[in-house]
This record gives structure tokens, sequence and C-alpha cells, in this order.
């Protein structure tokens, strides 16, 4: 049996956790197996109802009445155990903070192995996964190999597109009550503090203008900033732009920072180092304005200006202002 | 207030990621070797949190006799103490490494050295496994929380918070516990050459790592760098002779005008 972790908002799945199901589901008909979810808390039978396009067998809905709330070591366990009652060979997560967290305490109580951020799995005659996963933010594949009774794996984001099953199931929904003791449930979120940032977050711009090292400074973000105010968009920065202390961490678009997905991301006097472009690949066309014309940045863009971004950036801007 | 900060080598990037010829690790012949950038904040909060409370900040990294430069840009940026888990340069899993440093956690705390708070990256640049904290706190016995980009210690008491869409979620943990931090949760100092000549003659202590993975594997078999569409850009012009052209792009290609 395949077990997939579902996270949710009030009985709505999250996409991310729809693409581990995606997968989940390829694994399950490969095996000849049933395809399992598990969620905690919330309304399991809402959930049940939207998770049967996606061909699921039974959700264990996993309740307790110390839960209240995410508990990170306390979700692992349970979910561990959980494993354990209906012996699922296999659990896939999203690749998330919280996916990849909870996986990681679940992987202890079964004493398993771990596959992070798997791209494609297949089983051999074994039963064993010859897998490909990411390094380095997916600028790298590694071929691999997970075998094990027990295995646990994330998907990796945006690698499985969300399908829903050929045929649509109606998901048996079952209580799961795990055995918690104190120690499980030390660590718990303890409040939450909604940020005071404003302006568009640079994961969901539609635009974002790029500054790296070529700017040369805090305050040339200035007319990066009009750009962006005058495309609606936001502005991110390279990692070498930030610990040169010109913007804050927040703006980092990379491996280490933001992941941006943007109709156009215009990089700015950014070389295009590959811990940098691991956060802008998802971007669906890049326009790169730099002086170098043999910088990395102009094979991957879509679009290059050579020259100078102080002379380029400005006159855009004025021509922008003049179209509007 | 003892830190213990663990860190991981690993090669520069630069432009392009270039393999060895038997596909199992990363040329670093030209770029040279670093650590992970959430991990330069590890050694920063270690030494940040141990002057603040009083005690010391040790950096302990596993790899092989190259890695004391990693552990010598720890001790350059002023953490006291550095410990090296040697090996002979082969990769590490995650459970192995994981089981290697609970083990020496507990060799020290013998040895008379107690760790309040053990950091670590949330996880590698190069392998990002994510797990190595989560197994290193379970065989401690130890809360973990994973993921932070604030941190304080109030007593005996970690408030740590993590980045959730729209803002923070926060965890009040009681030490000794385990934390994995993100990049952004402080600005890494950089060693002065003063500092780092200092840290050169500094003295470091080695122990043969001992890690076992327990059930099942994960091997890796071997790298490939993705295809990807290294078709040069389509030059628009040179200079702000091209902004017509960039307009005209965003007009009619983007439609973000």
């Amino acid at each position: 049996m395949i077990l997939a972790l579902v996270e949710h908002e009030r009985g709505l799945p999250a996409e991310a956790s729809l693409e581990a199901l995606t997968l989940a589901r390829e694994l399950a008909s490969v095996e000849g197996t049933d395809l399992d979810a598990a969620a905690f808390g919330g309304d399991g039978s809402a959930l049940a109802d939207e998770l049967g396009t996606y061909g699921v067998d039974t959700l264990h809905h996993v309740d307790h009445d110390d839960l209240d709330g995410y508990a990170p070591e306390a979700w692992g366990e349970s979910l561990g155990q959980l494993v354990e009652e209906i012996d699922a060979g296999t659990v896939v997560v999203p690749s998330t903070d919280r996916g990849h967290e909870v996986a990681a305490h679940a992987g202890v109580t079964l004493d398993a192995p771990m596959a992070t951020n798997c791209v494609a799995v297949e089983v051999d005659d074994a039963g064993a996964y010859e897998l490909e996963r990411h390094r380095w933010g997916g600028s790298l594949l590694e071929h691999a190999r997970l075998t094990g009774d027990r295995k646990v794996i994330s998907a990796a984001e945006h690698e499985f597109p969300v399908t829903p099953a050929d045929e649509a199931t109606a998901p048996t929904v079952t209580e799961f009550t795990p055995s918690l003791e104190a120690d499980h449930l030390r660590v718990r979120v303890d409040r939450v503090e909604a940020s005071d940032e404003e302006g568009i977050p640079l994961g969901e711009a539609r635009v974002v203008v790029g500054g790296g090292r070529g700017v040369g400074g805090a305050e040339e973000y200035d007319q990066l900033e009009e750009l962006a105010d005058l495309l609606g968009g936001t502005v991110g920065a390279s990692r070498a732009a930030i610990n040169d202390g010109w913007r804050p961490h927040d703006d980092q678009i990379g491996q280490t920072g933001a992941k941006i997905s943007p109709d156009i991301y215009i990089a700015c006097g950014i070389s295009g180092a590959v811990q940098h472009m691991v956060g802008c690949k998802g971007a669906e066309t890049i326009l790169a304005i730099n002086t170098d014309p043999e910088a990395a940045i102009i094979q991957k863009a879509d679009w290059a200006v050579v020259g100078d971004l102080h002379e380029v950036v400005p006159e855009l801007n004025d021509a922008l202002r003049d179209s509007a | 207030m003892n830190v213990l900060a663990c860190i991981k080598r690993v090669p520069n990037t630069g432009a392009k990621i270039v393999l060895t010829d038997d596909n199992q690790r990363i040329d670093a012949s030209n770029l040279g070797f670093t650590m992970s950038p959430h991990e330069e904040c590890v050694i920063e909060e270690a030494i940040q949190q141990a002057d603040a409370h009083g005690g010391s900040a040790h950096v302990l990294t596993l790899g092989p006799e190259e890695a004391t430069e990693q552990l010598r840009t720890g001790l350059a940026m002023q953490a006291d103490e550095a410990s090296l888990l040697e090996t002979d340069g082969s990769e590490w899993g995650p459970r192995a490494t994981a089981d290697a440093i609970a083990n020496v956690v507990r060799e020290m705390a013998e040895d008379g050295t107690e760790f309040d708070l053990l950091l670590l990256g949330n996880e590698s640049a190069d392998a990002a496994n994510y797990q190595v904290g989560v197994r290193v706190a379970r065989e401690l016995g130890l809360p973990c929380v994973t993921g932070i980009k604030s941190l304080e210690v109030e007593g005996d008491t970690a408030i740590a918070g993590r980045e959730i869409a729209g803002g923070e979620e926060i965890y009040e943990i009681d030490l000794p516990a385990v934390i994995t931090v993100k990049e952004g949760i402080n600005e890494p100092r950089y060693a002065s050459m003063r500092a780092k000549m200092r840290a050169r003659n500094m003295e470091i202590d080695r122990r043969e790592p001992v890690g076992t993975a327990g059930a099942g594997s994960l091997e890796k078999v071997r790298l490939e760098t993705p295809e990807t569409d290294d078709s040069a850009a389509e030059i628009l012009g040179e200079g702000p002779e091209a902004v017509p052209e960039i307009v005209e792009i965003l007009e009619s290609e983007v439609s973000v005008v």
C-alpha cells in the first residue's frame, strides 16, 4: 500500500499535496496496490470528497485529544504509527517545509530511509526504487536506489502535474488515533504572527525585476523599484547583492531564497549563477540586461539587451511612463 | 550557553555545474569548496547566542581532512572551537551522518562539554536530504524544530520563528534543543584578515566518526546535469537603443503593459 500525506486547509488539499498524490497514485498503480491518504485535523469527510477525484481508496483521518494545530514530532510519530498499523510500504509527502519535517520524524519512527525531492520513480523486480531526485535545487539530478521494507519519499515541487484519476473513487474515511507521549508534543506552534510586509510577495508576482551585483549599490535599486512599479511587479535580488548589504534577505531569489514564477523576469546586472537560476526556473520568460554578452544569464534568457542597466532602465522607465 | 554549529563542506557552483568523468561528484578543481549558505548563518547564530548568554560556540563537520578549511572559516568568524569527524572523502548519507553527530555529542558530554543548543542548516546545498537535524534530535531525545528564520533565547526557552505564507509561526521550546535554520536568520560576518591568520594556527579536534544507517538504504548511483535549453537569448540590441524592443515585448509577448 502507498500512503500519501495530504496537507489541507479546511478540507481543501494543498497543490503540493495533490502533486505528491499524483506520484503516489502512479506508484500504487505500478505496484498494484491501494492508494491511501493521511490527513491531520479538520473535517475528514469534506476532504475525502475532494480526494475521491484523485483515486484515493481510504482516507486515514488522524486525530488525538492533544493534537491541536501543527506539532512536527507528534505528526511524524503519528504518521509512522499509521504506516505500521496499515502496513504501508511507502509514504509519499509533498516537498514542503512541513512535508519534509513530518517525513523526517516518520522516518525515525519507522527506521526507514527517506529520499527527498524525487522527480521520477521506477520500481524494480525486487521492490526497490530506482529514482531520480533533485540536488542543488534541481540544477543537478541524482540517480539513486532506495531499498527497504518501508520507504519515505517526497515529490519535488512542480514535477508532477496534478491529474485526476481515470476513475474517481469514494474514499472510506477511517479515524486513526495515535498513541502519543508528552515528549512527542513538546514542539508545537505556539502562535502565528502576521507579516507587516507590503506589496506583492516575490513568489506570487507576475513581473519580477531582479538586481545583481551589477546594480552597484543600495540606492541604485530605486530605478528597479520604479520599473517594477510601472509593471505592477516586485523587486528581487541575487545572493551577491544581498551579501553586499544592498537589499534585505527577504528579496533573495535563489536556492536559499524565494522561488519565483512570474510571466517575465527582468534580470538586471545578474550573472546567472546556478544557485540564483534555480530560484527562477519557474519564470515563463526571462529578459536579461547585462553589459557582458558572455554572461551565463544570456544563455538562459529568452531575450537580452547588452548594455549598462544604469542607462537602459531609466530610459525604459521613461518610455513606459510615456506610454501609460 | 554552549552552542554546537554543524556544517557541511560542499563544492562552489558558479555559473555551470561540471561533473567528474565518473559522474559521481561535482568537479571542484576550478571553483573549490565552501559551506552550504544556511550554514554560514548557523555559525553566525551560534557565535551570537554564545556571546549573548555566555558560553562557547563549537563548529563541527563530518568530512575529509580538507574540510578543516570550512572549520577554519568558522574559527575566523570567532567560533571558539572546532571538531572534524574525519572521513576518507566518501559521501556519508543523512542517517549515518546524524548517528555520527549524535554519538560525538554524547562523547563530548561525557568529557564535560554539554551543548544547550545544536544548530544545523535546514538542508545541505548539495544533497538537500532535509533530515539530519531531526534524526540527531530524535536520537538524543531532544526537541527539534526546522526551517527557522528568527531565534531568541530567554532563560531555558528558545523562541523560534518559521516563515509561512503571510507571516511567521512561533515555537517555544525548552533547551537543550536542536534547531535547523535558513539563510536570512542573520547576516554572517566577514572575518578579518587578522582573524583568518589566527584561525590558521588554531587547533582542531579530530575524531573518527562512528555512525550507522539502520534498515533499508538510499544509495547514489550517479549524477547527471539535466538538459536545459541553452540556446542563447535573442539579442534585442545594445544599450538604451533597445528600449523600444523591450516595450514591444512587454506589450505583446508577455502582455504586462
